[in-house]
This record gives structure tokens, C-alpha cells and sequence, in this order.
């Protein structure tokens, strides 16, 4: 991360580093010291709470969410929950956790409250615990506080969210413990009989050494070999050998062997070996785990903004916040404006209009009037409306997509890594290899030395290199990425994308930042500060985007807003409109379908101001790349035809499809598929969840609607498109380094094969041939770290 | 050889007793939050200057 860097570029103690806004950091466009009056208003509460030192302290990262306060609001009470010793407790996601320096600002200013009794946030998880006493309603006013202080924050449940990633994670981390103190142990003894294999050391001194060892390793392999144990007998159950088969079979038998040979008084013990050898893979396994937990966090952070609550209006018209998949069909909803609807409906009152980008990609909203129909994941932008309610919770539309998408997921799973084929060749070969050995050996030797060489087969063809050769890698591989702000998701996903010749771009939110802005200031400043003046007093995104294109605009008293048409207000030389051409009287017909307001003024022309999506600053140089690199590259979307013919010819992609619904969308990712093709899917609506999961691989960027993140096997932070080319070609350095890794494995073996089948093998042989191996696979894998991908 | 009966269980005692602290560690959270611990101890010269009220007044029972 370069937040430290970005430490200079923020306002330091008396002076303001220019055109950087003094709360969130952002660039200004405008005079002033704040972007937006809440930023101005989270300012001042950290000055009155005397926590100021929090601007010195901290270091924000650019490529998470500005630490703005948020306009929704979230209904925490609902979540809380009481116990009977009069307090009561919230778990909540924050999103917009920068450093060491936000949490500390969060857990203080909330302790400064009375009643707070805890509070405690975990930077990794982003989660805070609060506990306060009272009622449950008073986490209200705590909510509102970390959200003025400009952090948004989803409450969930802790039975349902949390424990399972976290303790698969400290059961490792144990087992790993047990690992290395047994290996570091077994092996200080180990040294010592090797250091006296030149004669100095008498058979009674080395049996001792061996018993101590056994002692150390055997409740060691016992304990820290389970996670291995429980994954090939899994594997086996349903008659597949993964890697963890072999792996058991070797550690297994080398310990009881050792064992034999210890109560024997023999030489051959291999209780270093099979030690060192589980201490190596829990490394590897642990590593690769927290790489995916991290990734599944960050999807976790947006789970739960669709669980709005509803507001039901009862028949004698109280009004009720209930869970919005508890509402029966036929009751009444009152969706107020800025809120997110959460049930599928007809409007029965009010006239609004609703971003319906969530569902099928559109940019623009689409008005709604008495009769229209909502679906659940809308939001609703200008007035408040009333809903009879269709569908509700696992009927809705939005239930349906997620339904799609886990279908076409199913899949997926059947997809073999290249490790695991490799290990289906592997085991029957190592396994046949010591039944011959044991065979040969049976005809000319007792058959205990026959069983000794069989077992040293087993062990110096031990599965380490093999076993490390790709999660070595991809641990490197994914820890590159996560510098870049690259999350893997998925275990297979580096496999995956180094086969992707096809990449298919969703448009809005994709290549677009999925927000309308003014196209080109008019020539006329005045209308602009007029309209702006005007747009204050709408939610409307395109009158929020002329805000921010006249910031500086005094807001014009007595504006009317007539949703569906436009705002109006009335002023000393007439009433001045801004809308629809119809609503500001132009009759021209020369609709391009570009969306567009126009401004009435009494006396002058009307002025048209073009508003469109800009792409990520990076676009179209990603596509170039990608193009260049002989990939093919597609744009499906879900909004109007002209828009996404106007982004295709800005960014020259040729081939292109528009209106498509998110059921089409997925069945022409099939289609490509049927030709041969690997699709990489890169999207992040959810309209576009189903299909991110039927394609071969799938990106979706971290602002993406949490379905779709959960979705994607990759999720990527921060505004540029660069993240694609840059996972492609991690990928495909990652599958080179495994190709070889594997191919190394393989020799080495043919190499010390031979010579564990002629029983030449001894233990220090073993233990030297096993940590060489081991450490030239890890080294390979080093590689990825440095130079260009 | 009499020095290796006493310094080998002494070793194994030593590794022993670090196992058991970092297995102790473990269980009471400290690993839960590496990044977050990392950045704590720049902050934490901050006295809970919250205002003295009456320790934990005794809250009406109410069923929740």
C-alpha cells in the first residue's frame, strides 16, 4: 500500500496542503477547505471531541473509499441486542477503515460517549464491537456518530458472518506451533546422531536420541497432521487421491517405521524428516488461507447494505420497521426517498424516480408513477413513494439473480487443478514404486529390510517438493497482488485466468465509474450557476452531477421539485425551470438519446446540458494492451443502445451488445464458451452476478454490489482497470513458475528414486534431499516477487 | 554424557514452555487483529478522560 507516501499530500498541524479537502482528503474543485458540508460537519466533530490529532496520525489510502460521511442511513437498533444486565451490543462492518489511526479515532470518540462501556475495532476484519448500556435504540445516536465522522457502517450478525474462516485459521496456526517446536526439537537431536554417524557415538546414546525424538514427533504428527489426515480421508471418501493422500500415506508410514526401528535398535529413523515435512506444508496451507480469508472479508464488508429494513404501513395507517423479507404480499410500503427498496412491487402512490442501476445496468433513473413496477435492490431517488408489495424476500426478482448465479457456479466446481492431476499420477506411481521395491527386495533380503526400502521409496519420493511446488506460488503470487490491491478469491482462480482468451466487459461500473457527470461546461457560466443553484435541492443523480460541476453555487430559495418532469422556482423576472425538454418547453426533435436536462429562463433560450458516464481513467489503455496481447475483447451490457455504442467507439471495442438482460448476459458467456473460448467475465452489478460466475474466470471491482463480489473469483480495489491486465499477467508468470516447479519435483525424483529402490537410502540422505528440494521449489517461487510480472 | 540427561530436558522444557506461551497467545486473541496492533501502540499515550460519572449505575431490568 502507498498510504504511507500519501502522508505528505494531507494537511499537516496550521496549514492546509492546497485543493485537498481538510476531512476526506479528496481533490477539491472548488474554494473552501471541504468538499461537502459533511465533511465540514465530520471536521468540526472531531475538533469538538478534541480528537484532532487524528488528522496528524493517519495515512489514507487512495484506493479505499474516502472517509466521507455517508448520506444513507442505516436502521441499527433493528440489529442490536439487548441483555438482561441492562446493556445491549451492535456488531457492525466499517467500510472506509484506512489505518491504525481511523480505529483509533472510532474507539475514541465513541468511549467519549457515557453510556459506551465498549468499543473496540479489528483493523483486518474491519469489524467493531460495541456495547453500551440502556436500550437498544440508543445505537442510534452511536451509529449516527461513526458515520459523521464519515465511515459507513453495516450491521451484521456475528452467529452468521464470523467463526468459521477465523477458526480454521488459529487451528492452523496451532498446529503449525506444535509443527515447528516438534521440528526444531526432533531436529537438534537428529544433528547430533548425524555429527556421530563417524563412530563416536555408541548404538545405546543414538537409541536414546531416537526414543526422545519419537517421543517429540509422534503426539507432534498426531496432532499438527490432522488437517492433512481429515482432507484425504475426505478426498478418499469420494474416491479422489489429492495431494493429501500421498502426503499421509508418507508421514504415516515413515513414523511407524521409525518407531519400528527404534524399539529395534535400528538406524533408520525419518522422525526429522516427517516432522520438517508437515511443518513445511502447514506453512504453505496457512499462508494460503489468510491470503482467502482477507479476500472474503473484504466481500463480507458490503454484505448486508441490501438488508434495508421496510417500512410497513399499517391499516390504520402507524407506520412499522420490519425486516423487509417479513413483509406479507398485498401490505403497503412506504419507501422514502434515498432508501433502497427491498420487495418487488407496484407504486400505489407518488411519483419518483428510481436508480435502478443495481438490476439491469442502466445509468440513467427511470421515472415511476402509480402503476409502475419496483423491484427490490432499487433505489429510490426523489419523493417518497407507497408500494403494494408483489414479492418479498426469496420471491424477488433479486432472489431469483442470486439463484442463477449459484446454479451456474455448481458448474464450476468440477474444474481439476493441475496439482490435483498431477497427483492422480503421482500416488499410483510412488505406491507401485515401493511395491516393487518390496517385491525385489522380499526374494533376496528378510522381509524387514525389504519393508525398510519400500518405506524409503515412500519417504525420499515424499510429496514435499510436489506438495509446495503450487502453493508456493500462489501464495507469492497472491501476496503480489494483494500489494496491488488484487484479491484472490478462489484457490484455482491464477489457473483459470493464465487460459483466459476472451475478456467481456460489463460497461456501467466497469469501464465506466458508474456515476453521470456533466460532459462539457456550457459556454454560458451563468446558466450553469443558475441550474446548479437549482439542483441543490434534488437527489436526482443528474442534478447531483451539476452540483458538482458548480460546487460554488448559492443554492436558489423556494425550489419545487415535480418528479418525473423537473425542478422549478420561481424568481423576480419569472419562474426558471430545469428538466425534461418537454417540461422546459423545447420542442426540437433532435433527441440523440444522450441523457440530458435543459434550463428554462424566462426571456432566453433554453440551455442543454449533456451529461454522460465517464470511463475509468485507464480504460482504454487496458484495452489496447489487452488487444495487443491477442485477446479478444467484449462489451456486454444491460444498458441503452446508444450509450454503449458511444463507450465502444471511445474505447474501440468492435464487438459489443446492448439491452441484455442478466439471464442473456450469462447464456452469450455460454455461447463464447461453446466456440472454445475462456471467458474472463469483469463486471460488477448484480446484474451481472450470474454471469461472473458461469464465466471460466471472473473479475468484479471492489465497489461492486456484494453478490457480485462473492460471485468473482477476484475482486480488485481502487479506480484503475489496470488491476486486469496486471492479475493476467501474474497469472500467467504464476502457471510458468508451477510448470516448472512441477517439472523440478519430477526430476528430482527420478533422480532419488533409484537409489531408496537399491536401499542406499539413510536418513541424512533423506532429511538433506527433502529440505534441498523443498527450498529450491520455494526459491523458484521467490522469483515472482521481483521484476515485472 | 550426564551433562546431556540434564541439558536435553532442559531444552525441551524451554521449547515447551514457548509453545505453551504462544498457544496462550493465541487463545486470548492476540492474533486476531495483526494490523491493527501494529498501529495501536502510536495511539495509545491517550488517558480515558471520559466524564467521571457514577460507576455502572444499576439500569432498570427489563426484559428485552
Amino acid at each position: 500500500m502507498s498510504a504511507v507516501a500519501d502522508l505528505a499530500a494531507l494537511p499537516r498541524a496550521g496549514e492546509d496542503a492546497p485543493a485537498r479537502c481538510a476531512h476526506c482528503g479528496e481533490s477539491l474543485k472548488g474554494p473552501g477547505r471541504f468538499c461537502c458540508a459533511g465533511c465540514a460537519g465530520a471536521y468540526r466533530l472531531v475538533a469538538e471531541l478534541g480528537l484532532e490529532r487524528y488528522y496528524r496520525g493517519r495515512a489514507l489510502d487512495p484506493a479505499l473509499r474516502p472517509p466521507r460521511p455517508p448520506e444513507d442511513e442505516v436502521d441499527a437498533a433493528l440489529y442490536a441486542e439487548a441483555s438482561p444486565d441492562g446493556t445491549a451490543a451492535l456488531h457492525l462492518m466499517i467500510d472506509g477503515l484506512h489505518c491504525p489511526a481511523c480505529v483509533w479515532l472510532i474507539e475514541s470518540a465513541l468511549r467519549r460517549q457515557r453510556e459506551v462501556i465498549e468499543a473496540r475495532v479489528n483493523l483486518t476484519t474491519r469489524r467493531l464491537r460495541l456495547v453500551w448500556r440502556g436500550q437498544r435504540d440508543g445505537g442510534a445516536k452511536l451509529v449516527g456518530l461513526i458515520q459523521r465522522l464519515g465511515y459507513r457502517v453495516v450491521p451484521y450478525d456475528p452467529r452468521r458472518v464470523a467463526g468459521l474462516a477465523s477458526e480454521e485459521e488459529r487451528r492452523l496456526l496451532r498446529a503449525l506451533a506444535v509443527a515447528g517446536f516438534a521440528a526444531g526439537n526432533v531436529m537438534l537431536l537428529s544433528v547430533a546422531v548425524w555429527a556421530g554417524v563417524a563412530g563416536e557415538m555408541g548404538a545405546a546414546t543414538r537409541d536414546l536420541m531416537h526414543w526422545i525424538s519419537a517421543l517429540i514427533a509422534l503426539p507432534a504428527i498426531a496432532y499438527a497432521g490432522q488437517p492433512f489426515f481429515r482432507a484425504a480421508a475426505g478426498a478418499l471418501r469420494r474416491g479422489r487421491a489429492t495431494m493429501d493422500v500421498p502426503i499421509t500415506i508418507g508421514v504415516t508410514l515413515a513414523a511407524g517405521m521409525s518407531l519400528y526401528e527404534t524399539i529395534a535398535g535400528g538406524a533408520h529413523a525419518y522422525f526429522d524428516s516427517s516432522v520438517t515435512l508437515l511443518f513445511f506444508l502447514l506453512i504453505g496451507r496457512y499462508l494460503d488461507l489468510r491470503a482467502r480469508g482477507r479476500a472474503r472479508s473484504a466481500a463480507e464488508q458490503l454484505l448486508g447494505f441490501m438488508a434495508q429494513p421496510a417500512t410497513v404501513i399499517g391499516a390504520d395507517g402507524a407506520t412499522r420497521r420490519v425486516p423487509a423479507a417479513s413483509v406479507a404480499i398485498g401490505a403497503s410500503v412506504l419507501a422514502a426517498a434515498g432508501e433502497r427498496i427491498g420487495v418487488d412491487g407496484t407504486v400505489a402512490a407518488g411519483r419518483s424516480a428510481v436508480d435502478k442501476s443495481l438490476i439491469d445496468g442502466e445509468s440513467l433513473p427511470a421515472d415511476i408513477a402509480p402503476g409502475s413496477a419496483v423491484l427490490a435492490g432499487m433505489v429510490n431517488l426523489l419523493a417518497p413513494v407507497t408500494i403494494a408489495v408483489t414479492a418479498a424476500g426469496e420471491r424477488t426478482f433479486l432472489a431469483e439473480i442470486v439463484r442463477l448465479m449459484e446454479a451456474a457456479e455448481q458448474g464450476r466446481a468440477r474444474l481439476v487443478l493441475l496439482a490435483d492431476r498431477v497427483a492422480r499420477l503421482y500416488a499410483p506411481a510412488v505406491h507401485g514404486l515401493a511395491l516393487a521395491t518390496f517385491a525385489f527386495w522380499l526374494l533376496r533380503a528378510p522381509w524387514q529390510a525389504a519393508l525398510l526400502n519400500a518405506v524409503a521409496v515412500l519417504i525420499i519420493t515424499c510429496p514435499c517438493a510436489l506438495g509446495l511446488a503450487v502453493p508456493a506460488v500462489q501464495v507469492i503470487a497472491s501476496g503480489r497482488l494483494m500489494r496491488r490491491g488484487i484479491l484472490l478469491k478462489s484457490p484455482t482462480a491464477l489457473e483459470r485466468l493464465a487460459a483466459v482468451d476472451t475478456v467481456v466487459f460489463d460497461k456501467t461500473g466497469t469501464l465506466t465509474l458508474g456515476r453521470l457527470d456533466l460532459a462539457a461546461p456550457p459556454a454560458d457560466g451563468e446558466a450553469l450557476r443558475l441550474a446548479a443553484g437549482l439542483a441543490v435541492a434534488s437527489r436526482h443523480p443528474l442534478s447531483q452531477a451539476l452540483r458538482r460541476a458548480g460546487p460554488e453555487a448559492p443554492a436558489l430559495p423556494g425550489v419545487v421539485e415535480h418528479p418525473g418532469a423537473g425542478l422549478g422556482a420561481a424568481t423576480a423576472a419569472g419562474e426558471v425551470r430545469l428538466g425534461s425538454r418537454s417540461f422546459c418547453g423545447v420542442s426540437a426533435s433532435d433527441d440523440d438519446g444522450l441523457p440530458e436536462l435543459w434550463l428554462a429562463r424566462p426571456g432566453r433560450a433554453p440551455q442543454r446540458f449533456v451529461f454522460a458516464d465517464a470511463p475509468r481513467p485507464d480504460a482504454a489503455p487496458v484495452i489496447e494492451r489487452l488487444k495487443r496481447s491477442g485477446k479478444r475483447v467484449v462489451l456486454l451490457s444491460g444498458d441503452r443502445r446508444q450509450a454503449v455504442a458511444a463507450t465502444a467507439a471511445a474505447l474501440g471495442i468492435a464487438d459489443w451488445q446492448a439491452g441484455l438482460a442478466p439471464g442473456e448476459k450469462a447464456s452469450a458467456l455460454a455461447a463464447l464458451a461453446a466456440e472454445g473460448r475462456k471467458t474472463l467475465m469483469v463486471g460488477d452489478g448484480l446484474n451481472d452476478a450470474p454471469a461472473l460466475a458461469s464465466a471460466y474466470c471472473s473479475i468484479s471491482p471492489a465497489t461492486a454490489a456484494d453478490v457480485s463480489q462473492t460471485a468473482a473469483d477476484i475482486v480488485f480495489q481502487g479506480l484503475s482497470l489496470g488491476a486486469v491486465t496486471e492479475a493476467l499477467a501474474v497469472a500467467r508468470r504464476s502457471l510458468a513458475l508451477v510448470r516448472e516447479n512441477i517439472a523440478f519435483a519430477i526430476l528430482y525424483n527420478a533422480l532419488a528414486v533409484p537409489l531408496a529402490m537399491l536401499g542406499l537410502a539413510t536418513p541424512l540422505i533423506a532429511a538433506l534431499a527433502m529440505s534441498s528440494s523443498s527450498l529450491i521449489v520455494v526459491g523458484n517461487a521467490l522469483r515472482l516477487t521481483r521484476g515485472a510480472p | 554424557m550426564n551433562g546431556l540427561l540434564l541439558l536435553i530436558p532442559v531444552a525441551l522444557a524451554l521449547g515447551l514452555a514457548g509453545l505453551a506461551a504462544f498457544l496462550w497467545a493465541l487463545q486470548s486473541g492476540q492474533f486476531d487483529d495483526l494490523d491493527g496492533a501494529a498501529g495501536r501502540i502510536l495511539f495509545d499515550d491517550e488517558k480515558d478522560d471520559r466524564p467521571a460519572g457514577p460507576p455502572n449505575p444499576p439500569s432498570p431490568r427489563r426484559s428485552p
